[in-house]
């Protein structure tokens, strides 16, 4: 049975990498576009069925750096 | 005729609620704020009235500053961002309207039992059995309308500023559920199921994380929704967003135990909150980063929209107190700053200038969507607001700091031979000139939301439509 201190020293490390996949996930190329799209979406004042009929491409770009 | 409506079945008539009571508990809160100022200057201001002595008037105003003022702006905007976000009206029908009067009924329970002296005596938690059963009634109703508006949502994606109020939310269930145990005694009176330090620590661990997440992640919320709205850009990062939110979330809730340095809590869980605080300023400082550069590039609209630049500066504001808080939390300077008048300056260099700010900002920008108007009555009157609060926020703050600088030194000197330099009523004397500096202050404030209630109903009683927005130069 692994100790109370060992457990705990396991979880820090456990929520460490948690924390950098989240960075990596964030940060990675394929998910610029859509991130792009969901910081614009508040721009959007549309309804469902319109939003659909609008072309997207009058988007600013965020700086996702 | 036909009439096209772009957003036809949003329920704005919470929303409206909410925002109305916004600015009329944010005169009430700082009015009684200012009254309690006024008294430690002029004690006779109590006319040896017990329910208007200090003791009974400060829990009042700080509840009402920040469960009244505060959280309604939260309910109000929480309400609003879900709906425009996810395109869909609210869950739950009538339960938003409870929630509404419920809060409401929260709230003058509050101001009618707190003066006449009913208190659980723990800070920000004053309120006794009965009405904390009513808070977590309405909170939960909250959160299921919230979440429920989030399943039934017609987008793909949820926005951040949602993550942040469901965030705000749910945290808020579990630190006010497990922080109000209690074993009632009678209708009035309850004793806390906790002892000793434990209950030192319950309360603080709910204490600072009602501040942690009801005035921050709440009001991140806000200012990921209005902040790139009133600028009318895409926030500067959404990327940056994401891992603030899961930076803050993860680490706020381990920053409880530095409102107990040098007491009875085990030396060792005084450190952990000490280094947990001072973590936390990484994800707080991304978050102001990443508000204010979602300006990169439009800077000059702050010359002219007053309504951005008070969004704007309580982002600034953020930044200051998520700077002192972490230095603060540091053992050897929390040794001076522990209960001087410091610790007020930090807490209202936080609410004055953060969380008020950034409520003001989004009600100016709200209430002409929700009254069918192209702007504000009068865009002067907001600019004077600004001025106002402004002015009187670092009247406060400076005064807080050099009086709360000064106590801790005078407390802490000692003679050659060991005894105390100052008695405390010296150090009280010597408080005096900033008490007044600081009550100033506050009647700026009051005076500043006075002026933005008028504008409000100016803007509220005109014909739909007839003010039209500014076009930008």
């Amino acid at each position: 049975m692994m100790d109370y201190g060992t457990l705990r020293g396991l979880i820090a490390l456990l929520i460490l990498a948690l924390f950098i996949v989240i960075v990596v996930w964030s940060y990675s190329k394929k998910r610029k576009s859509s991130f792009d799209e969901a910081a614009n979406s508040i721009f959007e004042e549309k309804t469902e069925t319109e939003i659909s009929h609008t072309n997207k491409n009058n988007k600013q770009e965020t700086n996702n750096v | 005729m036909t009439t096209t409506l772009d957003h036809p079945s949003y329920n704005y008539n919470v929303v409206r609620q909410f925002t109305v009571m916004t600015v009329i508990w944010g005169i009430v809160g700082t009015l009684v704020g200012v009254l309690i100022a006024a008294q430690l200057i002029w004690p006779a201001l109590n006319f040896d009235t017990p329910w208007l002595t200090y003791s009974r008037l400060r829990p009042l105003h700080t509840n009402a500053v920040i469960f009244a003022f505060g959280t309604s702006a939260l309910f109000a905007t929480s309400y609003y961002v879900v709906q425009r976000t996810c395109k869909t009206t609210l869950f739950g029908g009538n339960l938003a309207a409870f929630t509404f009067w419920g809060w409401q009924a929260v709230i003058v329970l509050a101001v009618i039992t707190l003066p006449m002296g009913y208190t659980s005596s723990k800070e920000y938690a004053e309120l006794e059995w009965p009405i904390d059963i009513l808070i977590a009634v309405v909170w939960i109703s909250y959160a299921i309308v919230f979440f429920g508006t989030l399943i039934k949502r017609k987008t793909s994606h949820i926005y951040v500023a949602n993550w942040f109020f469901g965030g705000f939310i749910l945290t808020v269930a579990v630190l006010h559920i497990g922080n109000s145990m209690v074993i009632p005694v009678s209708m009035m009176k309850s004793y806390s199921l906790y002892s000793g330090a434990i209950d030192a620590m319950m309360q603080w661990w709910y204490g600072h994380n009602a501040v942690g997440f009801l005035l921050t992640a709440g009001f991140l919320g806000m200012m990921y929704y209005f902040v790139p709205k009133q600028a009318e850009r895409p926030v500067y990062s959404y990327r940056l967003s994401i891992v603030h939110f899961w930076a803050l979330v993860s680490l706020y809730i381990w920053a409880g135990p530095h409102h107990l340095h040098y007491t009875a809590l085990p030396d060792w869980a005084q450190s952990v909150g000490m280094v947990m605080s001072i973590v936390l300023f990484l994800p707080s400082w991304g978050g102001m980063i990443n508000g204010i550069m979602t300006l990169s590039g439009a800077w000059h609209k702050l010359r002219y929209d007053p309504i951005l630049r008070f969004l704007i500066v309580s982002l600034s504001f953020y930044g200051m107190s998520t700077f002192e808080g972490p230095m603060m939390a540091i053992k050897s300077v929390n040794a001076l700053s522990h209960y001087t008048d410091w610790t007020i300056g930090h807490v209202h260099s936080g609410a004055l200038g953060w969380v008020a700010m950034v409520s003001i900002g989004a009600v100016y920008h709200l209430i002409p969507v929700l009254f069918n108007q192209g702007r504000m009555y009068s865009i002067r009157l907001i600019n004077i607001h600004f001025w106002l609060h402004t002015a009187g926020i670092v009247l406060y703050i400076v005064a807080m700091w050099i009086s709360g600088v000064m106590q801790g030194l005078m407390w802490r000197a000692v003679n050659t031979d060991g005894t105390l330099t100052y008695s405390f009523v010296e150090s009280l004397t010597a408080s005096y000139p900033f008490y007044f500096m600081r009550f100033v202050g506050g009647v700026l404030v009051v005076s500043g939301f006075l002026l933005m209630a008028y504008n409000m109903f100016k803007t509220i009683y005109a014909k739909d439509n007839s003010l039209e927005a500014v076009k930008a130069a």
